[in-house]
């Protein structure tokens, strides 16, 4: 038995900035965790598939284009579609502090802003994940 | 099993969760894979290694969308290697496959090495015995980006396709055992570099020199039972980037299939690979056996005597054997 806590890391939308994402990619596998990253510009129904076949136990959003009102609602419609939106979810990337409540509202379980360290990340998904 | 019953009938996410009860080795993964055994057996596996950076996720990702316009479905297992260090990973080989993403007839999944050293997971067997269960006609194993000795492979694919770059040394690497003896296809990737025909005829002058090692190398082609012609390692040129010779790529993995069932390989390959699988589960089998009548303090005991130098390990091990079935 050999269980491993396996994270999507991917970037909705069309900002070109893959810097953070690839910063927590690395903090998570240095923290012990499987971390699928998918690069750029995927499509909300891309990143909702990925997260279906690799079977993953939490998703982590990096969005930094301003239009994560637009994006992140997709993407949960599209992790609906595929009946998997009980999936913990992060987002990454550059959020107006009105728009964190938002987006909770929504079903993302936690917003992380510049700034934010790898250990805080990792907390939450042990949290979220109850490991 | 729910789940497996779903899986057959094509269900993905149901796919999905039992690959990961498959891979990480749980008893409902094993419970699951003894009612999947009778379902595998026809899918051709294929093999694709080489070294870091020889574009492999990228040719993988071309050749599943050229097998997808000749209406085959597939399946890619992806490996990459786990940290030492954290037992993290990072998995990055589906990046060179975007625009598959959202294709119904291809599946990836992305597996980390664990610790297995051979450039495939110790659960890459079983996760690709559960996608040819499933149906899919192809599954293809991507290996994390081997170096030399880095076989493993071999032993669960039917087909190994070896991508090598322009400019990756002369020919005398070519001709140093591992992982070039056990490629059935050499494909010279990134075609369209100036580098690469010198490359290719440097490999075609070292291929036409030595006598064709057949399929995966070690016996296979020297053994006399061998009904027809060894196979010759075709070498191919493509160019990911262009999308140049994943025709001729797809039409040789047609044919290397065609060679091992006219030749009775692929027969004889199951045959070796389900002796080689009974015997694995024979020995745990035996071993927790043992442990459960003489105990596990008793093998330990004999172990300190043998490193005592007081008894040899093959005499130790016959006598706790007859203890356990006497």
């Amino acid at each position: 038995m050999d269980k491993k806590i396996r994270v999507l890391i991917a970037k909705p939308g069309l900002d070109g900035h893959d810097r953070g994402a690839k910063v927590v990619a690395r903090g998570l596998r240095d923290a012990g965790m499987e971390v699928i990253y998918t690069g750029l510009r995927q499509t909300p129904a891309m990143v909702a598939e990925a997260a279906l076949q690799e079977d993953v136990d939490v998703v982590g959003l990096s969005i930094l284009s301003g239009a994560h009102l637009a994006l992140v609602p997709r993407v949960l419609e599209e992790l609906r579609a595929r009946q998997i939106e009980g999936l913990p979810m992060f987002v990454g990337g550059i959020i107006p502090p009105d728009d964190v409540p938002v987006l909770k509202a929504m079903g993302v379980q936690e917003v992380f802003g510049p700034g934010t360290t790898t250990e805080t990340v990792v907390n939450f998904i042990n949290q979220a994940v109850g490991a | 099993m729910e789940l497996v019953t779903a899986a057959l009938a094509g269900e993905r996410r149901a796919l999905a969760r039992l690959l990961t009860l498959v891979e990480n080795g749980t008893a409902d993964g094993q419970t699951a894979l003894a009612v999947l055994y009778p379902h595998t057996g026809r899918a051709h596996v294929i093999g694709v290694t080489g070294s870091p950076g020889a574009g492999k996720s990228t040719l993988v990702g071309r050749l599943a969308r050229e097998l997808r316009n000749r209406d085959l479905t597939v399946a890619i297992v992806a490996v990459d290697p786990s940290s030492p260090y954290s037992g993290g990973a990072l998995l990055g080989d589906r990046l060179r496959m975007r625009d598959l993403t959202t294709d119904a007839g291809i599946f990836i999944r992305s597996m980390a090495s664990r610790g297995h050293p051979g450039g495939v997971a110790h659960a890459t067997r079983e996760v690709v015995q559960t996608l040819d269960a499933v149906g899919y006609p192809v599954v293809i194993v991507e290996t994390v980006g081997a170096g030399q000795a880095q076989v493993d492979v071999a032993r669960v694919t039917h087909t190994v396709v070896l991508v090598e770059a322009p400019g990756m040394g002369d020919d005398v690497q070519a001709l140093k055992a591992g992982l070039m003896e056990i490629a059935d296809i050499i494909v010279v990737n990134k075609a369209d570099r100036p580098e690469a025909k010198l490359t290719l005829r440097s490999l075609q002058s070292v291929h036409s020199s030595v006598a064709p090692a057949g399929h995966h190398g070690p016996g296979a082609g020297a053994e006399s039972d061998m009904p027809r012609a060894a196979w010759e390692v075709p070498l191919l040129l493509t160019s990911a980037l262009e999308d140049t010779g994943l025709s001729e790529l797809a039409d040789t993995l047609a044919a290397h299939r065609r060679y091992l069932e006219e030749s009775g390989q692929w027969e004889q390959r199951l045959a070796a690979l389900a002796r080689a699988e009974v015997e694995t589960w024979l020995q745990r089998h035996l071993l927790a056996l043992l442990d459960a009548r003489v105990g596990a303090e008793r093998r330990e005991a004999a172990v300190a005597a043998v490193l005592r130098r007081e008894q040899d390990p093959a005499s130790v091990a016959r006598a706790l054997l007859e203890e356990a079935l006497a």
